[in-house]
Parts: structure tokens; sequence; C-alpha cells
């Protein structure tokens, strides 16, 4: 799933790695890490917001290590996605890394790949996938429409689009 | 007396020319009294001031493939008085000719022009619609979209005083036939094209429909004439459907969608381009067969939906003859 956590850091060196080495142990993505240098608190401390894609079952332990690293922890929420639609490929989906092809996506911290069905092709003919992205807003969905189209561009594969965005 | 010129006698003008004569009386009740002074194909042509006899210009065009030599539809624009022009050439849509310079010179002259034909307009609306305001005609293309599926009068007469967001349609017979084809009977494009080909739904080279051409030249026509947008041909994002497989179609149904090729104008939303879209199987726009069919999305009526014969001799006729009407009614 896709969360934010907002940790306030030291002004110090070697601070935010604290922070992060936790996630990528725990095998999360990393999406954004935005200082928030504007929102000093009184203590000196600036908040951090991180944005990471992680396996839901995993945040306790994450929050967990976050912590016992000496790391103080403001926040942290589940990024909610409201804004769903399902597109069509039709292509060499496989082949062409479709891990890629969803990483795309996920990587850009508003929309996720959340349902795949892939319709096995036979040996060397074109394969079939209905892919559902959600995004935190329909502006957010546009943009995952265009970034998997674009991809899917480069890779020969043909999307299509539903009429309306529901 | 309105006196008419058909320029272009392949299936379109011989479809006008009989229902010219098979509905004349019905006709002079509408228009009042009219002859058809010329008639032209690519290598000659019939013309003649006080009327021609249309029934043996179609006899001779049938018995001999063409019309006499020695007169070409320039000469008939440059030495015939006439008030009309019936432009049903074939369609160019790099150039737009021989029917761009036609309805210029018509226009020049004060002449009326209604036309099928989407060449000339897809390469230069604006400069043919500022033409024919400058000189006091009219330039009438309902024929060019969607054949006999009322649009362009729809939306200019019954839609009067609406604002245009947002027009999808499904503008191409030919590929809305092989599509559902494909979602019925589960077989691959290449078997259904072959079926259309054989039924002359498709053409020998179905590129100019498959490839969503043909579409996309008559959404550059919407967007310009109904929308008072100015694009070209080239601004519209194209994607054909020859990449679609049955299997698509089985994967779609599983949620309840089904594939056509749309057509789609959004001003909102700066969307201009021809693709196969996910459709909801009980949605308007989800039909079968070589039919067309358009959402218009407006400020005040909401959203109007038109379906209807896309092609055809008396279909692409009928939207002629309309045209001819709208021109001439208030004289009768
Ligand atoms: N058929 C439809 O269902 C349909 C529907 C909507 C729009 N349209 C459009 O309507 C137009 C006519 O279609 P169609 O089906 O009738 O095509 P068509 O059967 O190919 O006829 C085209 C006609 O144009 C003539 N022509 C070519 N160059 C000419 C010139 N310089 N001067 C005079 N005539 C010339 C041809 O002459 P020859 O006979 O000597 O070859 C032919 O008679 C096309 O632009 C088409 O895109 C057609």
């Amino acid at each position: 799933m896709l969360m934010t956590i907002v940790v306030e850091l030291k002004d110090q060196p070697g601070q935010l790695l604290k922070a992060l080495e936790p996630i990528s142990r725990l095998g999360g993505n990393i999406v954004s890490v935005y200082h928030q240098r504007d929102k000093i608190t009184p203590l000196k401390r600036i908040p951090v917001e991180i944005t990471i894609q992680i396996d839901e079952r995993k945040v306790e332990d994450l929050i967990e290590a976050i912590r016992r690293n000496g790391v103080i922890i403001r926040s942290y929420n589940e990024v909610r996605l409201t804004a769903t639609t399902s597109l069509l490929l039709i292509g060499h989906i496989i082949h062409t890394d479709l891990g890629d092809t969803i990483n795309r996506i996920d990587s850009t911290g508003f929309a996720e790949v959340v349902d795949m069905h892939i319709s096995m092709p036979q040996l060397n003919q074109p394969s079939t996938a209905m892919i559902t992205i959600s995004a935190t807003n329909e502006e957010n969905l546009k943009k995952a429409i265009d970034i998997l189209k674009k991809t899917c561009r480069e890779k020969d594969i043909t999307v299509i689009e539903p009429l309306e965005l529901q | 007396m309105i006196k008419i010129a058909i320029f272009g006698f392949g299936a379109v003008g011989q479809g006008v020319a009989e229902v010219l004569l098979k509905k004349r009386e019905a006709l002079r009740r509408l228009i009042g009294d009219f002859r058809v002074v010329a008639v032209t194909d690519s290598k000659g042509g019939i013309a003649d001031e006080k009327g021609i006899d249309l029934s043996k210009a179609l006899e001779i065009k049938r018995r001999r493939k063409h019309l006499p030599e020695g007169i070409t539809t320039l000469d008939v624009i440059n030495s015939l008085d006439f008030d009309v022009c019936i432009e049903v050439t074939v369609t160019n849509i790099e150039n737009g000719e021989p029917g761009l310079t036609h309805i210029k010179e018509c226009l020049k002259r004060g002449i009326n022009v209604i036309t099928s034909n989407k060449g000339p307009l897809v390469v230069a609306y604006r400069e043919l619609a500022d033409l024919a305001y400058r000189k006091d005609a009219r330039l009438m293309f309902e024929a060019t979209v969607g054949g006999a599926m009322p649009i362009i009068k729809l939306v200019r007469n019954d839609l009067a005083g609406n604002e245009i967001y947002a027009i999808k349609g499904i503008l191409n017979g030919t590929c809305n036939y092989i599509l559902s084809r494909m979602e019925k009977e589960k077989l691959t494009y290449d078997q259904i094209l072959a079926e259309a080909k054989e039924l002359g739904i498709a053409e020998a080279d179905p590129t100019y429909d498959v490839e969503g051409i043909d579409a996309a030249a008559k959404l550059v026509i919407i967007a310009n004439s109904l929308m008072g947008m100015d694009v070209k041909f080239e601004d519209v994002e194209r994607v054909g459907i020859t990449n679609i497989t049955p299997e698509a179609f089985e994967v779609a149904m599983d949620k309840g969608y089904t594939i056509r090729l749309i057509a789609e104008v959004d001003k909102v939303e700066g969307i201009l381009r021809v693709s196969p879209r996910l459709i909801p199987i009980q949605h308007p726009l989800a039909i079968s067969g070589t039919l067309n069919a358009a959402l218009i999305k407006t400020d005040l009526a909401g959203d109007v939906v038109v379906v209807g014969k896309g092609a055809g001799s008396k279909e692409t006729a009928s939207a002629i003859i309309s045209d001819l009407i709208e021109l001439y009614r208030c004289r009768a």
C-alpha cells in the first residue's frame, strides 16, 4: 500500500538515513522524500514527509523499527486512493517487463496498480490484460494513465482506455 | 428556378441523381422549381443550361462507365450559370483536390456548395467558411460526417444556442462492423476483415478505415465546424483497430465492457483523438453493425445521442438532399 510518514529530524548529517534504512530493509519502496524546511519546529527539528510503497502487513514493524532508530514519528497514514479505472492492454505485455510497466505507475506516489487480470497468450501471440489503476484523485489518475500510455507506446503495447473515467 | 450542378458521378453522385428523379414532385413542393444543368465525372460530363436529362446521364454512366469526354468540371464552373453545386468527387485528405478547387471556385462566384467530400473541409475548413461568408454563399456538408446520421444541422439548428463541450462518436461504419462482429463471433481481426471485404463493407485496401484516418478526418470537421476550434488532421491522436484481438473482447466482457473505435473531441479537457475504447455494454455508443453514433455534450440540453446509417449511396444522398432543402426551403 501507499503511505506517508512524517518524521522530525535533527538538522545533522545522517539523520535521514536512520528513517529510510528500515524501509528498504523491510522491502518497501521510497516514492518521495520531502523536507518541510518552512515548518521547522521550535526545537529546530525539520519535518520530513516520506511517501512509500510497502506491504500492508509490514507497516507496524516499520514504524517500530524507525522509532528504535531514535527517529520521532509525527504521523503516518495510508494514502487514500479515491479514483479508479480499468484499462485494457494488448501486446507482448509479459515479454516487455511487466514489472517495470507496473512500477512506473506505483513509483509515482499518487497512483498504483491495484488489480491485473491477464489472459494467457498462446506462444508468441500478443496477450491481453485488464489493468486497474487507483490514484489519489481524478487529476492524478489522468496523469497515471498518461504515464501508462507513454510506457506502452515505448513497448508497442496497445492501450484501450475507458470511454469515461468513472 | 434553382440550377444544380453535380460534380462527381460515383455512388453518391448517382444516388443523388436518383433521389432527384424519384422525389421530383415532393422536392418541388419544398424548394420550388429546380433543374440539373450539369453532371461531371473524372473524364467528362454533360451540361446544358436548359437542363439535362438525368435518367439518360445515369444510363450513359452505367453503360459506358464514363460520361462523354470534352468537358471538365472547371469548364462547367467557368462557363455555366448555376446556383448550387453538389460536390461529390473523390476524397483526398492530403490536399483536398480536386474538390477543394471546385468548392473554392464555386464559392468565389457566390454559388452555394453542398458536399459529401471530407477532403476540402479537412484541409481548409476555415478558409472555405470565410470565403463563403465573404461571398454571401453557403457551404453545406451534412454528408461529410456520419452519412445519414444527422449531426451538423442537428447541432447548428436544433441545438443552436448550446455550447458544445464534447462530442464522442462512432464515425466509421467499417470499423464498427469489424469490432461488433469480433465481439459476437470471437474470430480474429483478419477473419472478420476478410468477411467485411467480401460483403463490400471494407475496401480492398482498408487502411483508410481501420487505421482511423476516415474517423479522424470527420473529427476534424466536427471540431472546426461545430465547436469553433481550428485543428488540423495531424493534431488528431490516432490509434486504429488492427491490434484488437478476440481475447481482448473476452477480457473486456468479463468486466461488462465492449470495445469500439471512438472519435472524441473535448474542448474542456483538450482531447482530440481516435482510438479503441472500453464501452460499458449498456452504453448508447455500444452499437453494432455498420451504424454510426454520436454523443453530444452540451451546456443547456445536456447529453444528446444520435444513431444512424453512416454510409451508402442512398443514405448519403439523404444528407445531401436535406442540405438542399435547408438552403432553398424558404423560396417555396
Ligand atoms: N459512399 C458513401 O457511402 C459516402 C458516404 C459519405 C461521404 N462520401 C464521400 O462522398 C464522395 C463520393 O463518394 P462515392 O462513394 O460516390 O465515391 P466514388 O464512387 O469513388 O465516386 C467519386 C466520383 O468522383 C469523380 N471524380 C474524380 N475526379 C473528378 C473531377 N476532377 N471532376 C469530377 N468528378 C471527379 C469520379 O469520376 P469517375 O466516375 O470518372 O471515376 C467518381 O464519379 C467521396 O468524397 C466520399 O468520401 C461517400
